[in-house]
């Protein structure tokens, strides 16, 4: 109701200046905890006007462009009005295989709203997201960035579009709509053995601190979020920094498109990540925990509250923990906003800190200084887990199991074209041709592994393994059969990086907008040989000169599907020499709409 | 590698820059060496007076193969650091191509042609066109300010500004917002505009900019065409590495 009549007025209306104290005082004016506060400034006022932005900047000792700066960086902050309903599509190229895109368009007609814009009686907006990891059971929605919509179809959205005009709030939509399932498809190790929270705890305390360290290191664990650093390493280099606070933080901001992993394990077993760390805090000497929480997960938080709550009430967490005095920790969840790059350790440390969340320049690493400057291991979900079971049942169980170089078993999210979309355990060294065979995927042409930032292998490669030393994986596989364009798979990842790019260095901020400029002209049929060269040019220059992973990593979905399946990018080309990027005709566009006309006079005749 | 004797025999620990040994001391990276030593490794973010940011990657090396920014690179004795290569400077020119259709550079209409570290970056590295399609952003400028100009249409994203009115000044006037494409500088004030700021003139966030984004107003052309910095030297020579 608010927004509506905020909509029509010129200024926006003031805000709950008690509701935003009481805010502040909870967060004790604490300037680190700006990215909390501005989400749930916006959860009370549905966007962030400015004068509640300067309101936060004054009360919380920061500039207001300071504040400015962290709002307009994450995708879910709102410094012009939205609609009292924000509809989110998810954009992964699974769900846009899915339908989601005409889903899009057929609710906007229905709402009569045009995407990105709020509609005039500021009742809703709707627009698209990146990933919201819910790939097996799209096309999905995020609504007013807490709520998820699962499995979308043409009713559904005739049925949304009414409940949205009638007023109905999202928490009195039909239950079943927001149910998100597991779908375990393959449990090994981490997913089929039952656990009993306390027990990892109390095998970590008899062993030792120092002992649960070696044993990290026999079982040669390496992080499961992507770049694969040894657990145990990670732990003793934290360990032995100097530091008057030590931290560890877990990385449950699963950004990268086509995974879902951390979702099931988080859904299934949170006790097993939550002890995760509180080993992780013992072997490292932290006594403060964070998990980093992805604002597209925002709907778990209170189930994870509670997990947390019954943890403190049985003595895992808090004072004493097992009755073990002078082992004190703690576990606070922080939610993201929507910024895939805080899955960057070092970025996500400066979202933490209530800061934009621009990779840190490194070294020094995290281990060594990170929050607030103080030695912080931080660990993947999946990696926290495995964590557990390692101290539960030793490192040489762990170590005999996958290969010498890569132990254990890993957790796949498998989405895209097969019968059986879930999520698969197995050990690591596991062929990608066995992963296909057990999700039902027939007549494959390609698979997108560990995601856009990951590799695309052709049927040629699908007896080689998922491992560190072959194919590594940080949990995404995405199946495509013979129907799809690999070009618009690759268009749809471009789109994604520049949509996901913190603008901070230039041959990402620049070059991942390029890349998206040479594909839309490439779609539209208008691209020559000339502009195929000049997106390799691009994806050359990305993989040595940007600040951090993501820039190096955006292209490679591009280099991939040209070098594997140039073809697609062939067949679209109009010329093998050079078409110029002006379109005449395309910048009549403006004059066409604000004359009402599309009719053939009222285009070039030489267009195409 | 081993570690050649700095203490010892009192010799200052060298590495090599494209062939050419440079001393350097403890704690400083390449290009905070080189710049002493006066050898030119170009770049535009970076300045001697304010700690490193390696963002506009310009200065970008490669050290045993890898490549990374000299600004956030540490010296270490007996490392090989390659810089002047057709390779590097290829990846230079592109970078400045990226800069170049990033924004809306007009050469011969702005007031810094001549004494703009873009444009003699862009000349020292042989770019003779932007080789991109140009995004033409509509970034209006911001003329509220008694004697200073904004035009946002040149920034670089640099962030020597916000370093210089942090560091230096003290006053924090600038910052920077958004993300991707449409990352910019904005100005701490309730109405955005610099008026409402206590910047002066006499600020080094005035003088610092090295493009012509902020500019003093009433200057305009005192100093010829021909007798600007970067007429008679280069962005190489060792005393006009910086604009300012």
């Amino acid at each position: 109701m608010v927004a509506s009549v905020q909509g029509l007025l010129a200024t926006p209306a003031g805000f709950q200046r008690a509701a935003i104290d009481a805010l502040l005082l909870r967060y004790r004016r604490d300037p680190h905890a700006l990215v909390q506060i501005l989400r749930e400034a916006q959860a009370q006022h549905t966007w962030l006007p400015r004068e509640l932005l300067d309101y936060l900047a004054d009360a919380l000792g920061l500039t207001l462009a300071h504040v400015e700066g962290v709002a307009t960086f994450y995708r879910f902050f709102h410094t012009s009005p939205v609609g009292e309903y924000r509809v989110l599509f998810s954009d992964n190229i699974t769900d846009r295989m899915l339908g989601n895109a005409a889903l899009l368009a057929d609710l906007c007609r229905r709402l009569r709203v045009e995407r990105g814009r709020m509609r005039v009686d500021g009742r809703v907006s709707v627009d698209f997201c990146s990933c919201t990891g819910l790939c097996d059971q799209g096309p999905s929605l995020l609504i007013n960035h807490h709520q998820v919509v699962t499995r979308v179809d043409a009713g559904r959205i005739a049925e949304i579009a009414d409940l949205i005009e009638a007023g109905v709030p999202p928490a009195e939509w039909p239950t079943p709509w927001s149910c998100v399932e597991d779908h375990i498809r393959r449990a090994d190790v981490l997913l089929g053995t039952p656990f009993q929270p306390g027990a990892a705890i109390a095998a970590a305390l008899t062993r030792g601190a120092a002992a649960l360290v070696s044993e990290m290191d026999v079982s040669n664990l390496r992080g499961r979020g992507g770049a694969g650093f040894a657990t145990g390493k990670k732990w003793a280099l934290c360990r032995d920094a100097q530091g008057h606070d030590h931290y560890i933080v877990c990385n449950a901001d699963e950004g990268e498109p086509g995974t879902f992993k951390d979702r099931v394990l988080l859904t299934r077993d949170p006790d097993m990540v939550f002890e995760g760390m509180t080993i992780g805090a013992l072997a490292i000497g932290a006594r403060h925990g964070m998990m980093y929480l992805r604002g597209e997960y925002r709907y778990m938080l209170p189930s994870l509250q509670n997990v947390l709550q019954r943890r403190r009430d049985s003595n895992l967490l808090g004072a004493g923990i097992q009755g073990h005095t002078g082992f004190d920790f703690d576990i606070d969840i922080h939610v993201g906003a929507g910024a895939y790059v805080c899955g960057e350790e070092s970025s996500l440390i400066e979202s933490l800190e209530g800061k934009r969340g621009t990779p840190r320049i490194r070294p020094p690493f995290p281990a060594e200084h990170g929050y607030l400057g103080q030695p912080t291991a931080v660990d993947n979900v999946e990696t926290l887990c495995a964590a557990t079971h390692v101290a539960l049942r030793g490192g040489a169980w762990w170590a005999a199991i996958g290969t010498p170089n890569s132990t254990g078993t890993s957790v796949h999210s498998v989405s895209g074209d097969c019968d059986r979309p879930g999520i698969y355990e197995y050990p690591m060294g596991t062929s990608i041709d066995r992963i296909l065979e057990d999700c039902g995927a027939r007549d494959t042409q390609a698979v997108q592994v560990g995601g856009p930032s990951g590799k695309c292998l052709s049927a040629l490669e699908f007896g080689r393994c998922i491992a560190f030393e072959d194919v590594p994986s940080a949990g995404a596989f995405m199946v495509f059969n013979r129907s799809r364009d690999m070009f618009e798979v690759a268009r749809n990842y471009a789109g994604f990086f520049a949509e996901e790019s913190c603008g901070f260095c230039t041959p990402c901020r620049v070059g991942t907008a390029l890349v998206v400029k040479s594909m839309d002209k490439l779609a539209t049929g208008r691209g020559s040989r000339h502009d195929v060269d000049l997106l390799s040019d691009i994806d050359k220059l990305m993989h040595g000169t940007t600040h951090c992973g993501l820039g190096g990593s955006a292209c490679n979905a591009l280099h991939d599907t040209i070098v594997k399946f140039r073809p697609s990018y062939e067949r679209r080309l109009k010329s093998l020499q050079f078409e110029p990027a002006f379109d005449l005709d395309a910048e009549l566009a403006d004059a066409r709409h604000a004359s009402g006309r599309d009719d053939a006079a009222a285009h070039l005749e030489s267009t195409t | 590698m081993s570690t050649p004797a700095t203490a010892g025999d009192g010799a200052a620990a060298t590495f090599s820059l494209d062939g050419k040994d440079v001393p350097f001391a403890p704690g400083e990276t390449i290009l905070q060496a080189a710049r002493r030593a006066g050898r030119y490794i170009p770049h535009l973010c970076w300045h001697p007076d304010f700690h490193p940011q390696g963002s506009c990657r310009v200065c970008t090396v490669k050290v045993k193969g890898r490549a990374g920014s000299a600004c956030t690179l540490h010296a270490a004795a007996g490392e090989v650091v390659e810089s002047n290569t057709d390779e590097l400077n290829a990846a230079r020119k592109m970078l400045l191509q990226m800069l170049f259709v990033e924004g809306n550079h007009f050469c011969p209409a702005c007031e810094k042609s001549g004494n703009c570290l873009l444009q003699a970056t862009a000349y020292e590295m042989g770019m003779e066109d932007v080789l991109f399609e140009e995004f033409y952003p509509h970034r209006p400028i911001d003329a509220s300010h008694a004697d200073i100009l904004i035009d946002f249409n040149r920034c670089i994203m640099c962030e020597l500004c916000v370093r210089a009115s942090h560091d230096i000044d003290g006053k924090n006037v600038f910052a920077i917002a958004g993300h991707g494409i449409g990352t910019h500088l904005v100005v701490n004030s309730m109405n955005g505009k610099l008026g409402d700021t206590d910047m002066a003139l006499a600020d080094r966030a005035t003088s610092i900019c090295p493009v012509g984004a902020i500019l003093p107003k009433r200057r305009g052309f005192v100093i010829p065409i021909g007798e600007r910095r970067y007429d008679p030297h280069t962005a190489a020579d060792p005393e006009t590495q910086e604009a300012s």
